[in-house]
């Protein structure tokens, strides 16, 4: 979590005072989901995420030069600077996808759960979406596949109430989220996504159902987006009262009160985790930004395996 | 063969040489084994682990498929006509066409979709366009569409193993056409235009349905005494320019036909490279013959006014050879 928001708020420091240029829809706010889905799962267990997927990227252990060097267009970027925000790709850390287009990425994790059962591996695919995109046909599609396939996919929904400008209410006739589940009789359950314990908790019953075979489960946790779609939205759409509530569930100082009363961790310890989720983007920030552009010959690189005979 | 037994038989091949491969679409296994019936006797064969029967879900159908490519399988979806595959066009031109790129290579997409055009049956005008212009215009994804049998088999087979997301486009009125295809393993190298009839006088450049019109043309013609070149294109990406270079190159006159519609059509594009190639040894300018600029219309005759035919292509061929300065 303290990384995740170390690497929002450095990247709209940055960008709010021209020190670098990068393209972010900012996730402030709902980094307890990212950091409860990304402990649940093994390196090997697959992640699809979104545009609004940096802290999810953050969860599952994607090397932040990889990341900031992405967003930012620059040769040691996940995919040299031709992918950008909204298509960071990290094999290795199991980051198969992540998607610009709202809803897509349900079907294909779907297919990767597919090639999992089919290669014999127990290996689990987790996908992170919006509330808005349970509205898209593309969910549905995939979200039927899956059970009735009884694939091993663990449906993450961020809920942060708003579908771009719009508030949740206006956009589906429904009080929960997790409800449509029910008309694909997938188990489920609507967690606190503020809460990364609690989040934890059901992606890792999730993950264990899927590992063993038990198929599919839909995850609905609650949260709120802070800084509205992108980077720069003046949120003339969201009441003031409404900000401030979701801001005093900010899950970021709960969680630390949380650790404090139960004695978990000291003041101390976790100020020096601070200072550590700083330094280490600072560090990762310093090499990005010392990193040379993408050579423009990889434009002629990657269209196909083959070039020849592909139009210039 | 026919062409339905030789993509049949690709199939077979496929899924009995790697286990990778696998089939997925609406009907697909026995009995059913599909609307067209390209994968009779395939799930019996291979098992039904191998042949999935999935539901009514064009995005889905292409999602999957493409979650498995990226994850090594050789999965080939089958978007039942062409006319669904706008349902899962998401899918395959916002995903699939662009997994290596934004990637820089590290998730590759090897999945084959293979989908029919069903003109030429009176379905109308949601069950018989030819849409291959849509995903010749998106980087990223290879676009085949086979005439014969032998290039049928050995362009699916060759489809199925190539790294890249292939578009693999059918004809359903072609299913039934008869022609010998090599025995073993027979593969068709991509981007390698195939010239189907030699002739000195004009070159008509085609592909799919489009040869056997300019075929019958082509014999018609010979009563007017000119002799026509047909070349085959057999994949639009990769385009096998130089061999139409070559060709119009020889008989210096060329008419470009097919049954995607002319306008904004593959051939605006082929005319336009074949002008700038051949500028100043062109002896008429480059013509086209695609279907007209309409929704496909139900009825027979209307449905016929719509398409290129023999014909029309044979009246093109004419006008390029009388044309004068």
């Amino acid at each position: 979590m303290t990384l995740a928001q170390a690497v929002d708020a450095r990247l709209r420091k940055g960008i709010g005072r021209g020190e670098f240029f990068a393209v972010i829809w900012p996730s402030r706010g709902q980094e307890a989901v990212a950091a409860g889905v990304g402990a649940a799962l093994r390196r090997d267990d697959r992640l699809v995420t979104t545009y609004r997927g940096i802290h999810d990227l953050v969860g599952k252990g994607v090397p932040l030069t990889e990341i900031l060097g992405e967003i930012m267009g620059k040769s040691i970027g996940a995919s040299r600077g031709k992918g950008g925000t909204m298509h960071i790709t990290a094999p290795e850390q199991g980051v198969a996808l992540t998607t610009g287009i709202v809803g897509a990425g349900v079907p294909v994790a779907v297919g990767l759960a597919l090639a999992a059962k089919q290669q014999g591996s127990d290996r689990v695919t987790a996908v992170c979406f919006g509330d808005g995109a349970t509205n898209t046909g593309s969910f549905h599609e995939g979200m039927n596949l899956a059970s009735t396939w009884q694939l091993p996919v663990v449906f993450v929904c961020q809920n942060n109430l708003w579908a771009e400008m719009t508030p949740i209410g206006d956009t589906m006739n429904i009080d929960q989220v997790v409800d449509r589940r029910l008309a694909y009789a997938m188990p489920g359950e609507r967690v606190d996504g503020n809460d990364p314990e609690a989040v934890h908790r059901a992606v890792t019953a999730a993950v264990e159902r899927g590992r063993s075979g038990g198929g599919p489960t839909f995850i609905e946790a609650v949260t709120f987006r802070f800084e509205g779609h992108y980077f720069g939205d003046q949120q003339k759409y969201l009441p003031a009262e409404e900000l401030a509530a979701a801001k005093e569930a900010d899950p970021i100082p709960r969680y630390r009160q949380k650790l404090l009363d139960s004695g978990a961790l000291s003041a101390d310890e976790l100020t020096a985790i601070d200072e550590d989720a700083t330094a280490q983007v600072e560090a990762a920030l310093a090499e990005v930004l010392a990193a040379p552009a993408p050579d423009l010959a990889e434009l002629d690189q990657d269209v196909f395996v083959n070039m020849e005979g592909i139009p210039s | 063969m026919t062409v339905l037994a030789a993509l049949n038989a690709a199939l077979d091949e496929a899924l009995a040489e790697d286990e990778r491969v696998f089939l997925l679409g609406e009907d697909l296994a026995d009995p059913a084994s599909g609307v067209n019936h390209v994968s009779s006797g395939l799930s019996t064969k291979h098992g039904a682990d191998r042949v999935l029967n999935t539901p009514i879900s064009e995005a889905a159908i292409a999602g999957a498929a493409i979650g498995a490519a990226i994850e090594g399988r050789l999965p080939v979806a089958e978007i039942m006509i062409m006319d669904f595959i706008g349902i899962a066009v998401d899918q395959i031109v916002n995903l699939a066409a662009k997994a290596r790129f934004t990637s820089a290579g590290r998730t590759p997409c090897p999945v084959t979709i293979r989908t029919a055009s069903f003109g030429g049956l009176g379905s109308g005008a949601t069950h018989s366009q030819s849409l291959e212009a849509w995903f010749m215009h998106m980087p990223g994804i290879k676009v085949v569409v086979p005439s014969t049998p032998a290039d049928a088999k050995g362009l699916l087979k060759a489809a199925i193993f190539d790294p890249d997301p292939v578009l693999f486009l059918e004809t359903t009125a072609l299913y039934g056409k008869r022609g010998p295809v090599p025995t073993g393993n027979h593969v068709v190298e991509f981007g390698k235009a195939d010239i189907k009839r030699a002739g000195s006088d004009v070159t008509v450049v085609t592909y799919g349905r489009g040869v056997y019109d300019a075929l019958d043309a082509a014999t018609a013609l010979e009563a007017d005494g000119i002799d026509v070149e047909v070349l085959d294109l057999r994949t639009l990406v990769p385009l096998d320019m130089p061999a139409v270079l070559e060709s119009v190159g020889r008989t210096a006159r060329a008419v470009v036909a097919h049954y995607a519609v002319e306008f904004a059509g593959p051939g605006a594009e082929i005319a336009a490279q074949i002008n700038t190639g051949l500028f100043g040894q062109l002896r008429a300018p480059v013509a086209r013959v695609g279907s007209r600029f309409r929704p496909i219309p139900a009825a027979k005759d209307l449905e016929a006014a719509v398409y290129p035919n023999a014909d029309r292509i044979a009246a093109a061929v004419r006008a390029t050879v009388g044309y004068s300065k």
